[in-house]
């Protein structure tokens, strides 16, 4: 007879539980996903392409792109300088600082928008108003760049935006309100990982005489690469996907200052299911590809922390 | 002397990690209490005891409670298979866990919505047993249970992977049975992850705006949740207001999250 | 280069790592700090490589006459070999070992066919030639050390500094390695201050021991004249294992292998006490054995295995026990 180990249970129980995992499992999150991209293609191939091809919906994902694009790299910086600060060095208020970087996992999206209304919006501490007559010297001298630097295309943009400085529904606002939402990520992959890796090898290149510059990015980088890659899939991905602060602070101008998926949101409300949801596919795939970078990335983290001592 | 240090960088670091934090975080974040602290507290007490504001609130909780709870029992329960047995699939739905962080909240209200609305794909069964699962609380207590979920398993996955064999088999040697063993040795040392993961959970929901919007379909006091409020006051130009609402459950957020730091020092001094 | 330690203190808020310790490390000797966990040995070392700062005060670190407390680890030209080793993990062998040439300012950088030459030859000197293509983790715990030695060696440095260099290691290649570096030092003549909590390697390797003890140094000397004349209990037994004697309010300490067992029928009153074999234990080479004075006090005794046959003895019988008096230590 075939004795079972006393750290396990019965094959009954065993597979009553897996069976119960299983199924939680699939309703909760494996059916949410297929119905993604059942109801996007519900309508046939062609209604999906041509949602994907008009212009709102184009216009959304450039704007998309370009909040992530200016966010995400904001926020590796903040989160690389971050981590460094308080897995390298003991100082006061070390813990502190630590609890405050979380503080936005502890701020609903629609907060983290209402507060750039408060700041910047019409009846706001820095009104659009105020601020172009601060903003009008500057503004001035950047067209007068423009005109006769042969920079036009660097800063004849910015020229007008300062001459009009709008961040409430406008693209400055969606960035902003995107990156306090963002904002721990990349520092919160980064910091256990460094803690746990200790300041040996780096304390070890200053000796050999690396200056700041090669410790960082000849030792320290290569130890926290795919850590700091993951923590910045995971930012991407919350920056494209993000909906509350975004929907705050946009103003839902089509065309103009809608995201993703907010594009998602209108689509849906007029009723057009099949469209709203073929952009949803693409927001959905992203987060499949940021998902399947994660098992990537943990494979080889566990491989080389394998390496370690 | 002894203020030098080794690793170069420290005020580069502390500069500008402080900078970008004040700039990002704080000011803003000021700003809301300082527009919320211009109220005198009768107007305060006006704005958090309209009937929509204590019904929103009753449901925002009461919902967050029920899901967070929900998510506790489902991860435990998927934790515990994922960590302990082997069966195919298991490292692909392993990472499936992480779809609702990743999944953006918006996707995620308008498929659940397409799952449980009357005619959905599961609401079209339960409609004829009389369940009303989207527009309804039921639909928000759904949404905010997916989200809060993987909090649970990936606090408490961590955990259970460390936990050795050896007390298990020690309460074997001494003659306790399965059952006995789980409740009694495996399950007090998951309890502060555990409480942890509901904490996480808790107050996420609490903030949740983008999967619950869709499936709630917002009746003024009955499916209304605070964020909800929170927009619905700007789109009136209510800023006073809404800062209001925001600086109450901000600091509903914080004084649970602080209290649960508390209750969780208490059981891991205990543990040690 | 002699180091030259005077008066350093260091305190972790109100723990005092050290107190006011001065050290002078001849040129070209191999020092051991030898203490227990908490003693200080690792934070004196670590502040001679600047990795740790002393407090303000009085205190200096100079080699060879120069002070260079105010030197930044980075440009004090020291070999620091850790007690992990830190070796750069996704580095090759010789990419480690260059790596302290290669971050040098252009202007001194060497050229990359003479780093190369450079790697090549520590290789030899270490005993790890055709290794260079590895990674650290494809390689043994004695060969990381060497290659943490070559590494810190690379830069050339004025003083070389080890953390527990066998600290991480199996006993065997531990008796090797120690060996090995005896030798090796001997070859490069390069002063070297090594930190360890093990006596036997402290007295087998060193040319001087520092024996320190709750931030201060205890006694400093020769291997041999700390092992035969400790300065305090503290030191006695430390280095090894000790007989702890009541004499009144006295307390005298003999080593084990200083006290000669004879016949009870050779009882001199004046220097002997007659006591009985309690334990024996006779596996090996040197037989240990316990036995109970008369006033009931125990004394452990070790004997060659000759001298333990010729004796014949078994567990009850009397003998008469005799401490050599120059051994001998009252404290």
């Amino acid at each position: 007879m075939s004795q079972r180990s006393v750290t396990t249970e019965s094959a009954v129980v065993r597979f009553l539980l897996i069976g119960a995992a299983v199924l939680v499992l699939s309703l909760f999150l494996l059916l949410p996903l297929a119905a993604v991209f059942v109801e996007a293609f519900r309508k046939g191939w062609e209604v999906f392409l041509a949602s994907l091809h008009d212009e709102a919906a184009a216009s959304a994902i450039k704007v998309t792109l370009l909040a992530a694009g200016i966010s995400v790299p904001l926020n590796t910086l903040f989160g690389v300088s971050a981590a460094w600060l308080v897995t390298k060095f003991k100082f006061r208020g070390r813990s502190l600082l630590v609890s405050l970087i979380d503080l936005p996992f502890a701020v609903s999206p629609v907060i983290a928008g209402l507060v750039w209304v408060l700041l910047f919006g019409a009846r706001g501490w820095f009104p659009q108003t105020a601020m172009a007559d601060t903003f009008a010297p500057a503004a001035r001298f950047t067209a007068w760049l423009a005109q006769h630097q042969g920079f036009g295309w660097l800063f004849s943009d910015f020229a007008i935006w300062l001459a009009d400085p709008k961040i409430i529904f406008a693209l400055p606002g969606i960035v902003i309100a995107t990156t306090f939402v963002t904002f721990p990520f990349v520092a919160r992959e980064l910091i256990p990982l460094m803690e746990s890796q200790g300041s040996d090898q780096e304390e070890a290149a200053v000796t050999l005489g690396a200056s700041g510059w090669h410790v960082f990015f000849r030792v320290t980088l290569a130890n926290i690469k795919w850590g700091l890659l993951y923590g910045v899939l995971l930012c991407n991905a919350r920056a494209m996907g993000e909906f509350g602060a975004v929907s705050v602070v946009s103003g839902h101008i089509r065309g103009e200052t809608n995201t993703l998926p907010l594009h998602v949101e209108v689509l849906y409300n007029e009723y057009q299911f099949s469209a709203a949801f073929a952009c949803a596919t693409l927001l959905a795939f992203l987060a499949l590809v940021t998902l399947g970078m994660k098992s990537v990335v943990e494979h080889f983290t566990r491989h080389t922390s394998s390496d370690h001592k | 002397m002894s203020k030098r240090r080794v690793i170069p960088g420290f005020g580069l670091s502390m500069g500008f990690t402080i900078t970008y934090l004040s700039l990002i975080i704080l000011i803003p974040l000021a700003a809301l209490f300082l527009k919320a602290a211009r109220l005198s507290g009768a107007e305060w007490w006006a704005i958090l005891t309209t009937p929509q504001v204590i019904a929103a609130a009753k449901l925002t909780f009461g919902a967050s409670a029920a899901a967070a709870t929900v998510s506790t029992v489902f991860g435990l329960l998927v934790t515990w298979v994922l960590v302990r047995y082997q069966f195919p699939g298991r490292k692909f739905l392993d990472a499936m866990v992480d779809l609702p962080f990743a999944l953006p909240t918006a996707v995620a209200g308008i498929t659940l919505t397409a799952i449980y609305a009357p005619n959905g794909w599961i609401g079209e069964y339960l409609a004829k047993w009389g369940i009303e699962a989207a527009y309804s609380p039921l639909g928000v207590f759904i949404a905010l249970t997916f989200i809060g979920f993987p909090f649970v398993v990936r606090t408490l996955q961590p955990v259970m992977e460390d936990f050795g064999s050896e007390y298990e088999e020690a309460a074997a040697t001494l003659g306790a049975g399965r059952w006995t063993v789980f409740w009694r040795v495996i399950f007090p040392m998951f309890i502060p992850a555990l409480i942890t993961g509901f904490t996480l959970a808790f107050a996420r929901a609490i903030g949740e705006y983008g999967s619950v919007i869709f499936i709630s379909g917002n009746l003024p006091l009955k499916t209304e949740i605070l964020p909800l409020l929170v927009v619905g006051q700007l789109e009136q130009f209510k800023y006073e207001a809404a800062a209001v609402i925001a600086a109450a459950m901000l600091m509903a957020s914080f004084a649970l999250l602080f209290l649960i730091n508390l209750l969780q020092r208490r059981l891991n001094w205990q543990n040690h | 280069m002699s180091i030259s330690i005077q008066s350093i203190s260091k305190s972790f808020g109100s723990y005092a790592a050290l107190e006011d310790v001065s050290l002078e490390v001849p040129d070209g000797s191999l020092t051991a700090l030898l203490g227990p966990s908490g003693s200080g040995k690792t934070t004196l070392l670590r502040i001679v490589a600047g990795l740790e700062f002393a407090d303000s005060g009085p205190g200096k670190i100079s080699f060879h006459g120069e002070d260079v407390s105010e030197i930044p680890a980075r440009k004090r030209g020291v070999g620091f070999v850790f007690q992990h080793y830190a070796l750069f993990r996704h580095m090759t062998v010789a990419q480690n070992i260059a790596f302290g040439l290669s971050v040098l300012p252009r202007v001194q950088r060497p050229q990359k066919s003479d780093i190369r030459d450079r790697v090549m030859e520590l290789l030899k000197l270490v005993k790890l030639e055709g290794l260079d293509k590895r990674r650290p983790h494809e390689l043994s715990g004695g060969q990381r050390q060497r290659v943490a030695l070559a590494r810190a060696l690379a830069i050339r440095p004025k003083v070389l500094l080890l953390d527990e260099p066998f600290g991480a290691l199996d006993a065997q290649v531990r008796k090797d390695l120690r060996r090995w570096l005896r030798q090796f030092h001997d070859e490069i003549g390069l002063t070297t201050l090594f930190v360890t909590h093990d006596q036997e390697e402290a007295l087998e390797l060193s040319d001087q021991v520092v024996v320190m003890r709750n931030a201060r140094i205890e006694q400093v000397g020769k291997p041999q004249a700390v092992y035969d004349q400790p300065r305090s209990p503290f030191v006695y037994e430390f280095l090894g294992n000790v007989n702890k004697l009541q004499a009144g309010s006295d307390v005298r300490y003999v080593r084990p292998h200083e006290i000669e067992v004879l016949f009870a029928a050779e009882y001199e009153p004046l220097t002997d006490s007659l006591a009985r074999v309690q334990h024996l234990f006779s596996a090996g080479p040197i037989a240990t054995l316990t036995v109970r004075l008369n006033d009931g006090q125990f004394l452990d005794v070790e004997l060659s295995r000759k001298q333990l046959d010729e004796l014949a003895l078994s567990v009850g019988d009397e003998v008469a026990v005799r401490a050599k008096p120059e051994n001998e230590a009252v404290f």
